[in-house]
């Protein structure tokens, strides 16, 4: 394995706030590596730093073996850039968006049309249509298709998932690891952790720091706490007497179940009494796995103790 | 150069699919010069007068016929009374009041003084000074036949006699004074407009983002930007030369070539500055102010409307940077004086620097790392 992506201790503040600090990352050849962590994390000034389109206040980053400050021009021809806001041409049609941007990247459609082949036979049929007529999921195929028709060597994908709806997101991620199989080196950012799996590797950002970087199952295998999934019919209830047991370390709640944690093993008789004393009766209780959620937010909070 | 192309067919093709762009490029600016030479008019017609004839005698309805005659007046009172009239003229009925005091034709037959008074709305002051002097000369004209004739005086008598001859603009029409000038307004307008708002509307819709991260280098990007709309403003310039030609009778004495090929260069001086604000401005609200600021400063003391002489020094000082100044001066002189190369060689060597200066400083500040 190549390293092909190289982040040496970068910082950057706009003005007072400190976007990222310290950060740094190494990414193999032909990996699908992903920047998780919320909104604010600091992953799309990451993204903007490796693009080449913004410059960082200290520490270098290296991509495709070019620096992303000196040869940033020869480095341009090599990348693929996504940003998290569409932004093609919504007055100009699907057709004309990727021949302009084969042609300024001096390729053409038909050249390269292998590598888009699989997404953009999706929105083909509808090629005379204006891009800005598209819907969310077709918008963001359009947008892959623009980025990858000059043969990149790295794909940067800032949140390329965000704001589209469930069915197209995996078809997305589908796509990514066919293109991952064609030698292509994906980066990714999203701030959804069901996501985080698919990835090789995982960065995960909060606060403009990384947390931590490693395989998803490892990130996951982290979490060092016993978690007991709650529910109940009163929820929000629920979650604030399961917070007043003195052996909670945690209790957030995760689409239907609430995710209880605790340092020690917890008898589940034991919280059930406790319930009861509380008032709450219909509490159903079973033993979950932990996800990539759980291991974020135990970083999280470890991170804010610190 | 292909690179250039795609960038050029891009905005064409942008420029094109936009349905109100077409007329606005192209059907307001020949409808603006074709109304606004109509309508921005320096000459004085149809004068509201009123008099106030206080003598009623032979020789002040002989007076009074002379101004009824001219062509630049109505009479529209005449009354042995002032009172009413000034009221009139409050309401603004009347522009002009000439007052013929009583005794008028006594005085005049004794060969003593007989005074007149001209009372002119002064709210507009160029036109009042324009009018006193058309009465003026009027009363002029009069009094020098009535020494003629009813007081026998010899022709000779009159020692200095005015011969006066208006050059370049024999008819005194000023459409083709005007004419020239309104068509450099509209094309400097369209120009700057256009390509002041073209690279801040990719940053707001975020499409410079996906730009600047393809090889492509700044001088094509500037060249992509910058061609559609020389070739836009240049065809509104020559429709409008067109139009100047055949539908207002401008004469053209010089060479209409210079002209076209000095239009050239200044267009390259107006999107440059276009572009120079696009690039400081984050909005295209931002860019669309900015650019009326200066439209609005370089008209008015471009001396398409009131000559840049009578202007005060420190306005003279600010026309030193005023392009548009620079192409109406370069245009009069060349169209309406024949003015040849030897005449008019240091505005275009202004002109040709500017567009330098510009298109530096636009190129310069469009950075594409940020």
């Amino acid at each position: 394995m190549e390293t092909i992506i190289q982040i040496n201790q970068v910082y950057k503040s706009y003005e007072e706030i400190r976007a990222i600090s310290d950060i740094s990352v190494d990414i193999q050849s032909a990996e699908l590596f992903g920047f998780i962590g919320p909104d604010g994390a600091g992953k799309s000034t990451l993204f903007r730093i490796m693009a080449t389109l913004l410059l960082p206040d200290s520490g270098e980053v290296q991509m495709a073996h070019l620096d992303t400050i000196k040869d940033y021009k020869k480095l341009r021809t090599k990348l693929g850039y996504m940003p998290g806001r569409f932004s093609l041409y919504q007055d100009l049609t699907v057709e004309e968006n990727l021949n302009f941007f084969a042609g300024i990247f001096k390729t053409s459609v038909s050249k390269n049309y292998h590598l888009i082949k699989d997404i953009y036979q999706q929105i083909e049929p509808f090629k005379k249509r204006k891009a800005g007529d598209l819907s969310g999921g077709m918008k963001q195929k359009l947008a892959l298709s623009c980025a990858l028709i000059h043969k990149p060597e790295i794909l940067l994908l800032d949140e390329p998932t965000t704001g589209v709806d469930a069915v197209s997101r995996m078809e997305f991620w589908e796509m990514l690891h066919k293109l991952k199989t064609q030698g292509i080196t994906i980066v990714v950012s999203t701030p959804y952790m069901d996501e985080a799996s698919l990835c090789d590797r995982v960065a995960l950002m909060q606060k403009g720091k990384i947390m931590g970087v490693d395989k998803p199952q490892k990130i996951v295998d982290l979490f060092s706490k016993h978690l007991i999934g709650v529910k109940a019919k009163n929820m929000y209830g629920l979650v604030n007497k399961l917070r007043e047991y003195p052996l909670c370390h945690s209790a957030y709640l995760f689409g239907e179940w609430i995710h209880f944690s605790s340092e020690q093993e917890v008898v589940k008789n034991k919280l059930q009494e406790f319930l009861r004393s509380k008032g709450i009766y219909d509490a159903q209780m079973q033993n979950i796995q932990p996800n990539m959620e759980d291991s974020f937010i135990d970083l999280m909070t470890q991170n804010i103790i610190e | 150069m292909k690179t250039i192309l795609y960038l050029i067919q891009k905005e064409f093709l942008q420029i094109f699919r936009d349905k109100m762009m077409l007329p606005i490029i192209f059907a307001i600016p020949i409808m603006q010069l074709l109304v606004l030479s109509y309508t921005a008019t320096f000459e004085i017609k149809q004068i509201e007068l009123g008099i106030a004839d206080m003598d009623q005698s032979v020789t002040s309805a002989d007076l009074i016929s002379r101004f009824k005659a001219s062509p630049f007046y109505i009479v529209s009172v005449i009354k042995p009374n002032y009172q009413t009239l000034e009221e009139q003229m409050q309401k603004g009925e009347l522009e002009q009041i000439i007052y013929i005091p009583t005794h008028f034709e006594q005085d005049l037959y004794k060969g003593s003084e007989a005074p007149i008074q001209i009372i002119t709305d002064a709210i507009n002051g160029s036109a009042a000074s324009l009018m006193s002097a058309y009465s003026m000369k009027i009363i002029g004209n009069y009094n020098k036949d009535f020494l003629v004739k009813e007081m026998m005086m010899p022709k000779e008598y009159i020692n200095i006699q005015t011969e006066v001859s208006f050059w370049y603009n024999p008819d005194l029409n000023y459409k083709t004074f005007m004419v020239p000038g309104i068509l450099v307004l509209l094309v400097t307008v369209i120009g700057l407009f256009l390509s002041a708002l073209n690279i801040v509307k990719e940053k707001e819709i975020g499409t410079i983002e996906q730009l600047n991260v393809t090889p492509i280098k700044k001088y094509q990007f500037i060249i992509g930007k910058l061609l559609p709309f020389w070739l836009i403003a240049m065809v509104d310039f020559i429709i409008g030369l067109l139009l100047a030609r055949f539908v207002f009778m401008v004469p053209m004495l010089g060479s209409v070539t210079m002209v076209i090929l000095v239009a050239g260069v200044y267009l390259i001086l107006v999107l440059g500055m276009g572009l120079f604000i696009s690039t400081i401005s984050d909005t295209q609200k931002q860019s669309m102010f900015i650019s009326w600021f200066f439209v609005m400063i370089f008209i008015l003391l471009s001396g398409l409307f009131t000559p840049v002489e009578n202007m005060p020094v420190w306005a003279l000082w600010l026309n030193i940077v005023n392009p548009i100044a620079y192409f109406i001066e370069f245009m009069r002189l060349v169209l309406l004086k024949g003015s040849t190369l030897a005449h008019v060689y240091h505005l275009i060597l202004v002109i040709a620097i500017y567009a330098v200066v510009m298109i530096g400083l636009a190129t310069w500040r469009y950075r594409k790392v940020a």
